[in-house]
């Protein structure tokens, strides 16, 4: 796994490239480690607060540790209508956690997420940013097997 | 029945999208080179001439935005593309960037060419990364050909924040920063990124531009509607048959857009009300069916555009319950610059919630619609401005719905 000061030396030549090097962070590691704000303040010369502002402004980014395989479920008005609660409940049954919360294994993390741009199949959830289209939750142990 | 048009989606199914070759073959990047033959001036009023509008919802008179940062001398100045379409229900920019990327920076280097840029950047939303991956393929491949010239294009990608479609908020994020929308004046044309001047424009605008200048503004201009011309990429959701996306001319009707190519109701159950133009558009009653779709129209009404999603609802849709999920949605994506947006959102949702759950007051609709009211005219940007829609045009024509609520 890259060092995350590794990953912030990359981008910190780059105008603007603060958000590029938290998503470069977080491919690796999921998450963005609160050193790693601190890490990126310094590089990019600028307080630490401002990092920190930028780092938690986001609802893609995350400080702190979060499990590996990140799912979002689509809350917005087109999943909400086409059951995402059935979904969410599934999730949570099958996971044995609550939304926000991630896997005592570090695998899963559970997010609510606003919409995710694949409307024409709703409800819509996402592993990783891959989506699965009208989801149901008799999908969900297929779904969630692939990355076991 | 309206036929469908393609002329932002031209080339959907006929070429591979990552393949530039398959794209110059259908006279890709020709409108490039006809654009570098003319003066900066003569394109900007071919795309002026054609009465082409912004896509992305605001619908600002493209050629006229260009000019303004024509007009300004400077050292440095940008094209950026809006890539960041979060309105739910929307993923028309999706469709055009996977489908046909080439055609979207073509759209761009000639917006450059006009203005006197150098260097643009695509802001694509954080939910799309695989998107960002053609997009990346695409500007490699047109640079191995050389087709752009002295005109760089860089994706930035944006990271789950509703607010940064709003375009100065776009620009903070591409800097680097918190995605808050800045104080306008003065407007990104005159001073946008890094204060310089730049032209933000949404990806469905872009990629009609090759084709103006193809076929000539005044081509352009005889389509759809005539102070809206042109075609709209719609999404269609809900309860709809076909879930699906079209493009058709700005005169087609709501009607249409349902019942022709959305194929009506599914199940065969009755229209309720439609939403048109993402989240914070307006909700439709069955009396403004007959409606054209363009920008003027759908105000006219009460209503928008936007983004051009189509949110359909049938009878058995409980719209009070929608509308608080639609409060909640804005509260969560407000960024909290401005206070009427910040506190607005909140409140909203929280009488919303007690509406929805019957615990609500009486006086607690009159308080929603002084609210919304508020909120319209004092916050700072279109999120804030936009987000009491849905109450208020819910509260206009479904208020026997919120009365049930009481019972």
């Amino acid at each position: 796994m890259a060092n995350y000061q590794e990953i912030i030396d990359t981008y910190k030549d780059l105008p603007g490239g603060l958000i590029e090097a938290y998503h470069a962070i977080q491919r690796e590691y999921s998450y963005i480690p609160e050193e790693a704000v601190f890490a990126a303040a310094q590089a990019f010369n600028i307080p630490k607060a401002e990092a920190y502002g930028v780092a938690t402004f986001y609802s893609y980014l995350k400080v702190g540790k979060r499990g590996k395989n990140v799912i979002r479920i689509c809350e917005s008005a087109p999943c909400h209508i086409a059951g995402a609660d059935k979904v969410v409940a599934a999730l949570e049954k099958e996971l044995g956690i609550k939304m926000g919360e991630s896997t005592a294994d570090g695998v899963f993390a559970l997010e609510f997420a606003e919409c995710v741009g694949q409307c024409q199949a709703t409800p819509v959830i996402t592993v990783n940013c891959k989506p699965y289209f009208d989801v149901t939750p008799e999908k969900i142990p297929t779904i969630l097997a692939e990355y076991k | 029945m309206a036929e469908e048009m393609r002329i932002v989606l031209r080339n959907l199914d006929k070429i591979d999208p990552l393949k530039i070759d398959d794209y110059l073959a259908v006279g890709g990047y020709k409108s490039l080179q006809k654009a570098r033959t003319m003066s900066r001036l003569e394109v900007i009023e071919e795309v002026k001439k054609s009465g082409l509008r912004g896509r992305g919802g605001a619908g600002f008179n493209c050629g006229m935005k260009w000019s303004f940062s024509y007009n300004i001398d400077s050292d440095q100045k940008y094209v950026v593309c809006n890539a960041d379409e979060g309105e739910p229900g929307t993923y028309k920019d999706r469709i055009i960037m996977e489908n046909d990327p080439q055609t979207l920076l073509e759209g761009m280097a000639i917006c450059g060419y006009a203005i006197g840029s150098n260097k643009g950047y695509i802001y694509c939303r954080g939910e799309y990364p695989y998107v960002v991956e053609i997009l990346n393929q695409a500007i490699a491949q047109a640079k191995g050909k050389g087709v752009l010239g002295d005109f760089d294009i860089e994706v930035r990608m944006g990271a789950g924040a509703y607010v940064c479609g709003e375009e100065s908020a776009l620009i903070e994020s591409i800097e680097g920063h918190r995605g808050e929308p800045r104080f306008k004046p003065p407007f990104p044309p005159v001073e946008g990124l890094w204060g310089k001047p730049t032209i933000v424009n949404n990806v469905e605008t872009f990629a009609n531009i090759p084709v103006i200048l193809e076929k000539g503004g005044d081509w352009y201009k005889g389509i759809g509607a005539a102070s809206y011309p042109g075609t709209k990429v719609l999404t269609l959701t809900g309860d709809v048959v076909n879930r699906t996306f079209v493009e058709v001319p700005t005169n087609t009707t709501i009607r249409e857009v349902i019942y022709g190519f959305g194929g009506g109701i599914i199940g065969g159950k009755n229209f309720k009300a439609v939403q048109i133009g993402g989240t914070s558009g307006g909700f439709i009653p069955e009396a403004f069916l007959d409606t054209p779709i363009d920008f003027d129209s759908m105000t006219a009404i009460g209503a928008v555009l936007g983004s051009g999603a189509v949110f359909v609802m049938d009878e058995t849709r409980d719209i009070v319950d929608v509308v608080e999920r639609i409060a909640k949605f804005f509260e969560h994506e407000s960024c909290g610059k401005c206070t009427p947006c910040r506190e607005g959102t909140k409140r909203m949702h929280e009488m919303m919630h007690n509406v929805n759950s019957g615990t609500a007051r009486a006086g607690d609709l009159d308080l929603m619609e002084k609210l919304g009211g508020v909120m319209g005219v004092a916050c700072l940007c279109g999120l804030g401005q936009a987000a009491p829609a849905p109450v208020l045009t819910t509260l206009k024509h479904f208020r026997t719905d919120y009365a049930a609520k009481f019972n």
